[in-house]
């Protein structure tokens, strides 16, 4: 095969081909070839979303370190930082979902302890086709099971997540995994091979060949081939992964390690020309000091096989012995692979010979960006014209609100939960299930709230309003719980860029999302882009997801949405505008997803958010809770059924009950107060100026909702929640 | 009094035993890394959850064959108290210091819920602040917790009454439902013939704080407490 074809098959286009004879100076030889190839695919390289992400506020008074490292940190008080990422999984889900999914969640822990932070938690956003398929059901199951072994053997809880089903991810399920970690803001590290003479060391599994060219086959579309793809998706070992963990936590502890650096995608490559371009340094390695699991590895599968759970270390001599005692306490034997240079070069030997020498900022960070065309999808206009309010109403609402509950989308994911332990460590004061999910901090007295939340239906209808609900949506869970939004990070789960229909999705989105984060001032300190997510040429819905972490400064006054007491006021909080456009009653009762979406009024988003911390933290809420799939009707039957008790609502006059009952919109906050609270409440919200109706008491065992003298909904909770609670268990048992 | 609290590789509740035992009850404790020899001065040694070995292999398998472990055999020989939780109580399982065996739960799932377990032998280091019938909200977390032990043996453990929890309904009803992993007649937790070993799957640890759900497993500690508190006043008469 001549470099022509060879440069082809690894996935770089001619043009890109020439770059590199440029930036090198000369022709790569196949080693270097395939280096350049891993780290210039998409998955490395973000050469189609790089322009956009600029538009991203990446900067607060609290952003200790921004994009770029492997997690974002953010300063969370008391000389503390919390430190959080999320990133995605979803190809090698797609193929083997139980493996795909663990070491996704592998993955994105590494990124977290490299910073030198102690993770505290885990979440996840997926997404499935249709459920009444076998194969859509073993996706779903293997997945569940994959994040569940992985992270219930090394001891970190999954406090949170968020599950949806569309036809649009049958052959591309989304597997978003995000970890949450916090550390001595001091204790930082960097993935920085600083120190000309310092030692380079790898640690942790043996490198073999499973995952070689996994970022490659990552960032093409999925294709009936895929399924010969299998080895590029690696196999996760938890338990490898925890005495990783543990051991490098404890080098960096105690300051023996000058930086850190996990193997993630494109594997040894990635690790030494991004430690060494970040440095501005060089490495010389010696592959044959490698560990390997299998004999007879040519030079380009070791430095670049994606086995998981190994670390990149970068040491002073004198320190290397220490270093050595902490891994051995585990029986973990670090090697020494390299060495520090002065130059700008990352050079590999093996066998003696040099096989590869190649720029580093090059490989890492040469690759070309690029501006791919934009154009609007034909389906953007036709839809968002379409009117849901011609649709003939329901006869019956309890009918339609049971059939919601039911809808896998908004039924209870306990049958997913249950399966990860979200106790562990014994600091999760909120599980799964609710708005966020809360973990106390042990050596501040303070609490972190997180939740992740993303909505493709809604992206794919307007993906710009779509962007700036996914961080309204976000930020709005945590205020519910009386914490103040820090930062974000951000999932992007597209098709195929280079189609313009998709890039115009990508970058309205994009904007949506960077509008939204600076009017609510919260900034975007990490994420990832995952591209191709498209199978025989149709790509999944536009479905960026937003990973949002707050700081609760009184756990204490932490507010969930279960309502707690019979006579309580509920109160609606809120722009009243809503739409049909894009709903779940749309979906699930009249079987399309079509229309517009509401209006987005960020400004009123931040009034009501600032509001209802204030209120919770004033200890004036007694329950709260975001209104969001399903409308005002499901928010209150999910608030009924976790507090076990009914509610009596009474609808504003409206001339379309569906709208109503079921319609959608940002910025609304359904909340409960104590009848001695309420003129006080009415009063600061007046104060506020924020929309807000009293709608209602909480009050017996039964949802009822009236419009005028009307009863038009009656359901008991004990129906609702037969509905609500058995569906996962019905469909996969 | 001190407490040890035994660190395999892959134990990742021994964190969370570690802080109820110091910030919760006051009381001192250390960590015993698993390749000591010995358990040192210590009264009541922990073998926390967690994944010892990932599990491979079969939960506790591996984990036996650590050199602490003939330390724990030695300690609970001479009648030191052994607490085993999760993993631990199915490391002690293997390791022979408790009958029985814990299999892969009925529906194949790990599963992670409060449950409510019957207090069926508070005469125990373990359970003597409890009365009898007494019904405790805890955590289960594992996929491997279904008790079994042959005909035989479960007859001579009742003979010895050597159940010492069982998994029941909020009223203290043994029922199916109530059993979160096919667990043989519903046993959550078992004891060896001289009592002073005991190993029960739910987390007692988990449940030691109102703010994280149930201070019920706190019974569990202040009998150990109580029964180590007064055997330091017989000791000192």
């Amino acid at each position: 095969m001549s470099d022509q074809d060879l440069h082809r098959t690894l996935g770089l286009t001619d043009h890109e081909y020439k770059l590199i004879t440029e930036q090198m100076g000369r022709e790569p030889n196949e080693v270097e070839l395939n280096m350049y190839s891993v780290m210039w695919s998409e998955h490395c390289s973000y050469k189609h979303s790089r322009s956009a992400l600029k538009l991203f506020p990446t900067t607060s008074p609290r952003v200790i370190q921004g994009p770029g490292e492997n997690a974002g940190v953010v300063d969370i008080g008391d000389g503390w930082a919390a430190v959080f990422k999320i990133e995605s999984h979803n190809h090698p889900s797609a193929i083997e979902p139980h493996q795909g999914a663990a070491t996704g969640v592998g993955g994105i822990l590494r990124d977290i302890y490299t910073m030198g932070a102690q993770p505290v938690a885990f979440l996840n956003s997926l997404r499935f086709g249709n459920l009444e398929t076998a194969r859509g059901r073993y996706l779903f199951d293997g997945v569940v099971g994959g994040i569940g072994g992985y992270g219930n053997c090394v001891g970190i809880p999954t406090v949170a997540g968020e599950v949806f089903f569309e036809p649009c991810y049958e052959g591309n399920p989304l597997v978003n995994a995000m970890c949450v970690g916090i550390m001595p803001a001091d204790q930082l590290v960097l993935g920085k091979a600083s120190g000309e003479g310092n030692l380079v060391v790898l640690v942790g599994a043996l490198t073999g060949r499973d995952g070689i060219h996994g970022v490659t086959f990552a960032s093409e579309e999925l294709s009936e081939e895929s399924e010969e793809k299998r080895p590029a998706v690696q196999v996760g070992d938890p338990f490898m992964g925890k005495l990783l963990m543990d051991a490098t936590l404890e080098t960096i502890g105690k300051k023996l390690v000058t930086g850190v650096q996990d193997f993630g995608g494109a594997g040894l490559t990635c690790a030494l020309t991004e430690t060494a371009s970040r440095a501005g340094t060089g490495i010389e390695v010696d592959l044959d000091q490698v560990p390997l699991r299998e004999e007879d590895m040519h030079p380009f599968e070791i430095l670049t096989s994606e086995s998981q759970e190994r670390m990149l270390l970068i040491v002073e001599p004198d320190k290397l012995k220490a270093v050595e005692e902490v891994f051995g306490r585990w029986d973990l034997k670090p090697a020494v692979i390299g060495k520090v240079t002065s130059g700008e070069t990352v050079t590999a030997r093996y066998r003696g010979e040099v096989v590869a020498s190649v720029p580093a900022a090059s490989v890492a960070g040469g690759a070309p960006v690029y501006n791919p065309e934009s154009r609007e999808p034909a389906y953007f206009r036709e839809l968002a014209n379409y009117d849901p309010l011609n649709m003939p109403l329901p006869e019956d609402y309890g009918e339609v609100l049971l059939k919601l509950l039911a809808a896998p989308d908004i039924a209870s994911k306990e049958w997913v939960w249950r399966r990860y332990d979200y106790m562990v460590r014994t600091c999760t004061l909120q599980g799964p299930g609710g708005d966020s999910a809360v973990i106390r901090i042990r050596e501040t007295g303070k609490a972190l709230a997180m939740s992740v939340d993303g909505n493709g239906r809604h992206t794919y209808l307007d993906p710009y309003r779509g962007g700036m609900m996914a961080v309204a949506e976000a930020t709005r869970n945590l205020s519910c719980s009386g914490a103040d939004p820090i930062g974000i990070t951000d999932c992007l789960n597209f098709g195929n860029p280079e189609k313009p229909e998709i890039y115009w999705q990508f970058s309205q989105a994009v904007e949506g999302m960077a509008e939204a984060c600076r009017v609510l001032n919260v900034p975007v300190v990490g994420g990832n882009v995952s591209f191709y997510n498209e199978v025989q040429g149709e790509a999944i819905y536009p479905t960026p997801v937003v990973g949002a972490v707050g700081l609760l400064k009184d756990p204490a006054k932490q507010c969930v949405p279960a309502l707690r007491r019979d006579g309580d006021h509920l109160f609606l909080l809120g722009p009243q505008e809503v739409s049909l456009g894009g709903s779940q009653y749309l979906k699930s009762w009249c079987g399309k997803v079509s229309g517009s979406l509401a209006e987005v009024d960020l400004e009123a988003e931040r009034d009501v958010q600032d509001l209802i911390r204030d209120l919770i933290n004033a200890d004036l809420v007694q329950s709260a809770h975001d209104l969001s799939d399903g409308g005002l009707a499901v928010a209150l039957a999910e608030s009924c059924l976790s507090g076990r008790i009914g509610a009596q609502v009474n609808l504003a006059p409206s001339d379309y009950l569906p709208l109503a009952l079921f319609g959608e919109g940002p910025s609304r906050v359904l909340f409960s107060v104590a009848p001695e609270d309420a003129d006080r409440v009415s009063q600061l919200i007046m104060e506020a100026k924020v929309e807000s109706s009293k709608i209602g008491i909480v009050k017996g065992d039964a949802l009822i909702i009236s419009h005028g003298d009307d009863i038009i909904l009656k359901l008991e909770l004990s129906a609702m929640q037969a509905a609500y609670e058995e569906v996962f268990s019905c469909i996969m048992e | 009094m001190k407490f040890g609290v035994i660190v395999f590789p892959g134990s990742n509740c021994d964190l969370d035993s570690y802080h109820l035992v110091r910030d919760v009850l006051n009381k001192e404790v250390e960590y015993i890394h698993y390749s000591e020899k010995s358990v040192g001065r210590r009264d009541v040694i922990i073998l926390p959850g967690g994944f010892t070995y990932g599990d491979y292999l079969r939960s506790g398998a591996i984990a036996r064959f650590s050199p602490v472990m003939n330390a724990v055999a030695e300690f609970a020989d001479k009648g030191g108290l052994v607490l085993g939780i999760c993993n631990g109580f199915q490391v002690l399982t293997e390791a022979g210091l408790l009958p029985g065996a814990l299999c892969r739960n009925h529906h194949l799932q790990f599963r992670c819920e409060q449950v409510f377990v019957r207090v069926d032998n508070n005469s125990l280091p373990f359970t003597l602040s409890a009365s009898l019938g007494k019904v405790l909200e805890m955590p289960v977390a594992h996929g491997d917790g279904s008790y079994y032990a042959p005909p035989e043996l479960l007859e001579e453990m009742k003979a010895n009454d050597q159940i010492v929890f069982r998994y029941t309904d909020q009223n203290g009803d043994v029922t199916p439902q109530a059993n979160p992993n096919g667990s043989l007649e519903n046993i959550a937790g078992v004891c060896n013939r001289a009592g002073n070993v005991v190993g029960l799957m739910p987390h007692p640890e988990r449940a030691g704080e109102k703010v994280l759900g149930s201070r019920h497993g706190l019974i569990i500690f202040k009998s150990i407490i109580s029964y180590l508190t007064g055997r330091e006043v017989v000791r000192n008469v």
